[in-house]
Parts: structure tokens; sequence; C-alpha cells
């Protein structure tokens, strides 16, 4: 009979050797542009939200700006993911969430009572912290948001899934297989399948609420090369624990802290000359 | 794994147990388990046997005929001089049972179940959720009085063609006696879908109502499947009911508003009344049976099969 204490071990995590490459490193590229020169995407003004009696967001004023990466930062609990949520009015499912202040997409009002729900999340994509595929074929996952809002025709449709794929840097992993099961993906395939889902639907901005966290460095860099692609197409706003992540990705960073806006301002600024204390200590390690 | 040279670590206080009176422990439980295990394989086993071995005495009666009782449309066991032994009559007072009672049960308990998933407020799902499962405590007799005494009068007054026992009344009965299990088990099924899908559709702009059909349904589908082919099977094999108020006349009809019998109603005939301990029509009751054993086991197994083929992989 074989002890349990002698049962094997789980191997050690085999290092991957093929070379990881991080082709985008805007703060190294790009020059600091003022975020007041560029269109807005998203105004955010004197925004606050609760849920229930307590306050998660207070009084945040700034705007994501047009066609442009911007980066939320900040410790666990902040309030980031809760910003992104009422962007596309997915608090609309928490009971207790409530908002004041001002939310603007293009200027339509996101917060008002009469917005139309199912048009404004068509206009903003989401892409969550783990991948969650429909257990579809890839095919209907992405054309799954298209075919909620248009009447397509089946060549249409190819097109889109297509396009949408190619998109999301994975058009030549399987265009081969459309028909299979998005379930028989890599995590980082089917993260880039979410991607290409969202991106199917035309958005005006894409959220990304930590889309890396739960992928390997390969695929991390697979989706960050994406999104300097994507930036030229679309606004992004992503949220991430990795400093380097967002100092490489964005050309925008805001650090949050205990639901207040810090600050905000050019990424190669705030990674190198931030004007607050803490957001020094956060982006040094010192906290968080 | 102990390394000697490794840190001295902190000592931990108590005496180490006996690594024998735990082993004779595990084994102890162990055999136990597997007994408890075996017991019930055999009970079910020799229910089998029993069945079959009775059921092959049928078919060795001179009066009987295989071809006669699998393919003979009349069953006439106590009346008359010449009796027959055609199973078809009472397979068809159980499906037709079977199927009016399904036709209340699965759309209903579907949309309950949906409803209650996927549109109630969490209160209100918190209430409804234990009384249904009260419901599906209440015994099946109960049931049969509600027929007789409420459904049957209600058809008749609706419609004259209605007998007084009839398939609809009993079929009906059976539905809603379902419909708790029907709502519960399909229930579950889709609370099991995980919320990430739900909020990946309502991302992409997805109504609540196309959340339902286009995501959740499909992705529960293995559980609903599995739980309409239980309420089948309850519903095949549902006696009370059906002896109170489906009648006990073996009718060749797809006639809901007829008098039927099925199998389980011929049965309980049978060994309530008061045929003999070895005549045919004694022993006939136990190839009914075995039929009856052999179709929710074909169910049950279909069931399985569909669950495997449709089941999804979540992470
Ligand atoms: N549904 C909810 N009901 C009540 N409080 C909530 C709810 N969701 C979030 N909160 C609270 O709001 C605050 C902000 O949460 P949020 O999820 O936005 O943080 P976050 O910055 O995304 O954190 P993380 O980095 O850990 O994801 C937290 O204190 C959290 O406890
Ligand atoms: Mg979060």
């Amino acid at each position: 009979m074989m002890e349990p204490s002698e049962a094997a071990l789980p191997e050690e995590p085999v290092a991957t050797h093929e070379e990881i490459t991080f082709k985008t490193d805007l703060s190294q590229t790009r020059p600091s542009e003022d975020p007041q020169d560029l269109d807005a995407a998203v105004r955010v003004e004197r925004f606050s939200s609760w849920y229930g009696d307590f306050q998660a967001l207070q009084a945040l004023s700034f705007v994501i700006p047009e066609n442009r990466i911007t980066a939320f930062i900040g410790p666990s609990g902040c309030g980031k993911s809760t910003l992104l949520r009422w962007i596309n009015r997915m608090n609309d499912l928490v009971p207790s969430a409530r908002a004041e202040g001002v939310l603007e997409l293009h200027g339509t009002d996101l917060l008002s009572s009469q917005a139309d729900v199912v048009d404004l999340r068509r206009r903003v994509g989401m892409v969550f912290q783990k991948p969650n595929p429909f257990p579809k074929s890839i095919y209907d996952n992405v054309a799954f948001g298209p075919r909620l809002h248009r009447k397509l025709s089946r060549s249409e449709t190819d097109d889109l899934v297509e396009q949408s794929l190619n998109d999301a840097a994975l058009w030549d992993e399987v265009k081969d297989r459309l028909k299979a099961s998005a379930l028989s993906l890599s995590g980082g395939q089917q993260q880039r399948l979410c991607i290409a889902r969202a991106v199917a639907c035309g958005p005006e901005i894409l959220l990304m609420d930590e889309p890396c966290s739960a992928l390997d460095p390969k695929s991390t860099a697979a989706i960050e090369n994406l999104m300097a692609t994507l930036r030229q197409h679309y606004t992004i706003a992503i949220v991430t624990h990795n400093m380097q992540q967002a100092a490489r990705t964005s050309d925008f960073t805001a650090f949050l802290y205990q639901g207040e806006l810090i600050e905000f301002g050019a990424t190669q600024q705030i990674f190198t000359k931030p004007e607050q204390r803490e957001t020094e200590n956060y982006i040094t390690g010192r906290f968080g | 794994m102990t390394n000697p040279s490794a840190n001295p670590t902190r000592p931990i206080p108590g005496r180490p147990r006996s690594k024998t009176a735990q082993r004779v422990r595990e084994r102890l439980i162990q055999a136990g388990l597997v007994g408890c295990a075996l017991f019930s394989i055999l009970i079910t086993a020799s229910i089998v046997v029993i069945l079959a071995a009775e059921a092959i005495q049928f078919f060795r009666l001179d009066e009987v005929s295989i071809t006669e009782f699998f393919f003979g449309t009349e069953w006439s066991p106590l009346l008359g001089a010449e009796k027959h032994f055609g199973i078809w009559p009472l397979i068809c007072g159980t499906l037709l049972v079977t199927a009016v009672a399904m036709s209340v049960a699965l759309p209903l308990g579907l949309i309950t179940a949906v409803y209650l998933s996927e549109y109630a407020p969490p209160r209100l799902r918190a209430v409804l959720k234990p009384t249904l499962e009260v419901l599906a405590g209440i015994p099946t007799v109960v049931f049969g009085f509600f027929a007789l005494t409420v459904i049957t009068p209600g058809l008749i007054s609706l419609h004259e063609g209605f007998e007084i026992y009839n398939a609809f009344s009993a079929g009906i009965a059976v539905g809603i006696m379902c419909l708790p299990i029907v709502t519960s088990l399909t229930e579950d099924a889709l609370q099991a879908v995980p919320r990430a899908l739900r909020a990946g559709a309502f991302g992409l702009g997805a109504t609540r109502f196309e959340v339902s059909v286009k995501i959740v349904l499909p992705a529960a589908l293995s559980g609903i499947v599995a739980a309409f082919l239980l309420a089948i099977a309850r519903a095949v094999g549902e006696t009370m009911i059906v002896a109170l108020a489906a009648g006990s006349s073996p009718n060749m009809t797809l006639d809901p508003r007829e008098s039927v019998q099925t199998m389980t109603g011929y049965m309980v005939q049978i060994f309530l009344g008061d045929a003999s301990n070895y005549g045919p029509e004694y022993l006939s009751s136990y190839a009914v049976a075995f039929m009856l054993f052999v179709m929710t086991f074909g169910i049950t197994v279909i069931g399985q099969k569909i669950r495997k083929r449709f089941r999804e992989v979540y992470q």
C-alpha cells in the first residue's frame, strides 16, 4: 500500500525557454503629452460612488484621452474595478451601488437612468480578470455580441469574426478550428478571444481589469503587444497590479488610493518624477 | 524527506500518534465503507434477479406467449373466458399519462427555474426555493385525491367527453407532483453556471433575457436534461396518483379523456386485489414490473449519456 507521504510531489514548473519579447515600451518611445490637449473619450468629474453606506470612490475628476492607453494603479480595494464597472454600468447588477457626479462617454451621460444600458454596454468593451469565454465555439464567441445588436448575413459575420480575431492577434492560431469549443484554447488564447469578442462589437473604449493576472509571461507579452496595436483604433483603460506593465504599456497613469485620485499624468512622468509622495511610495513598492 | 541538517525547527508539543493504530483505523473504516457499498449493490441486484426469475416463470406458463406479451394489443388477465397478455395497452396508458404530465411539468418547471435563478430578487428566491422543496415532500396520495376530487370534476364541467377516471386528470396531477423536482433541479443547474459567463454576456450588451436564453440555458443544458429525465422516470413509475385517478381499464388508446391503466396501476390492482399468489395474473405483474424496470433503466442510461455528451468543463 502506498503511504500518502510518498505520493509524488507536484513537478517543478518547467521554465519556458522561448524568448519572451515585450515589443512595447511606450514610456521610452513616446514623448509625454498633456492629457488636456487630447480629445476625451471618457470625462469624469466630481464622481463619487457608494456601496450602501461605504464610499468606494471620492469625487474623482479626470479624463481618459481618446486613442491612448490609460493605466489605473493602486493598492487592492482602492476602487479601480468599481470605476471600470461604472463605465460599462455593470454596477447596475449590484443593488447597493449608487453614484453621483459626472461620467460621460463621448458626451453621453453614463449615469442617467434614461440611458439605454444595452447600447452603452455595446459601446464599452470589457475584458475581465479571468478569461471567461462562453462554452460555445470560437466563432460563436466572437459573433455573439454583434449578433445581439445587428442583423448580419453569413458572409458579413465571417468577415467580422476574421477581422476581430485578427485584431486580437489570434486568427492565425485558430483559423483552422473556428468551430472548436472556446474552452479548448489555452488561458492566454482564451483571454485574446475575450478581447476579440469585445472588439467585435465595435466599442469606443476597451476596459481591461487585470487582464493578464491569470496568464504566463508569454501570453502577457502577447496581450501587451496586442494593446499597442489596438491603440491605433481604440481607447483603452487597463487596471493592473504590475508596475512594469503599467510603465511599459500605457500613455497615461492614474494612481488611486482609498477611493481618491492621488495623481493622474503621463506615464513617463508618474514613473520617473511623481509629484505626490504616496505615488512614489506605491510605485517603488514601499507600501501597497 | 526529513533532513536533520536543515534549520532546527521549533519543537511541537505532544507525543507522536501511533502509526499502527492509525493504519488499523483506516483499514476498518475502509472495510466498513466497502461493506455498505456491497450491501446496497447486493440488494439492488437481488431485486433484479427476483423480478427476472418470476418474469421467466410467467413466460413458461402455457397460457402465455412471449410474442403476444411484447406485441399484443389486448390486456385482459382477469376478465373473460380467454385471458390475453399483450402489454401494449399498459405501456400506452403509462406513456399517455407521462406525456400529459411532462407537458405540464417541463415547460412550467423550466420557466419557473429561469425566473428563480435569473430574474427573482435574492430575497424572494430565498423564500421560494425552500417552499418548492417542501412541495416535493407532499405524499403522492394527496395529489391522487386532488386529481379525483378537483381536477376531474373541473375537466368534466369544461368538457363532457371526460370519463370519471381519465388519463388527462391523472397526468396533470403527476405533472404537478413533478413540478417541484423539475424546478429545483433545473434551478440548481442554472445556478451552477459561473457568474463570470453572465458578466461577460451583460458586458457585451445582452439583455437579461438574452443572457438567460443564449448563455445560461445552453451552458446548463446537461443538468437540465438530467432533471427532465429524472422527472420522466418518476412520472413513469408514479403509482398512487394513477391508481386513484386514471382508472383500471387497460385501453389501447391515445385519447387522454378515456380511462386507462398504467403498468404501475396494474401491479397495484394485482397485489391489493384478491388474485391468487401463483396464477398467471399474479405472475404477469412481475413481467410488467420487469418491463417497467427496463424502461426507467433505459431513461437513466440515456440521461447519463446525454449528460456526458453535453457536459462542458469550466476551468
Ligand atoms: N459588490 C460590492 N458590495 C460592497 N462593497 C464592494 C462591492 N464591490 C467592491 N466593494 C468594495 O469597494 C471597494 C473597492 O473595490 P474594488 O473592487 O473597486 O477594488 P479594486 O481597486 O479593484 O481592488 P483589487 O485590486 O483587489 O481588484 C473595496 O473596499 C470593496 O470592498
Ligand atoms: Mg479589482
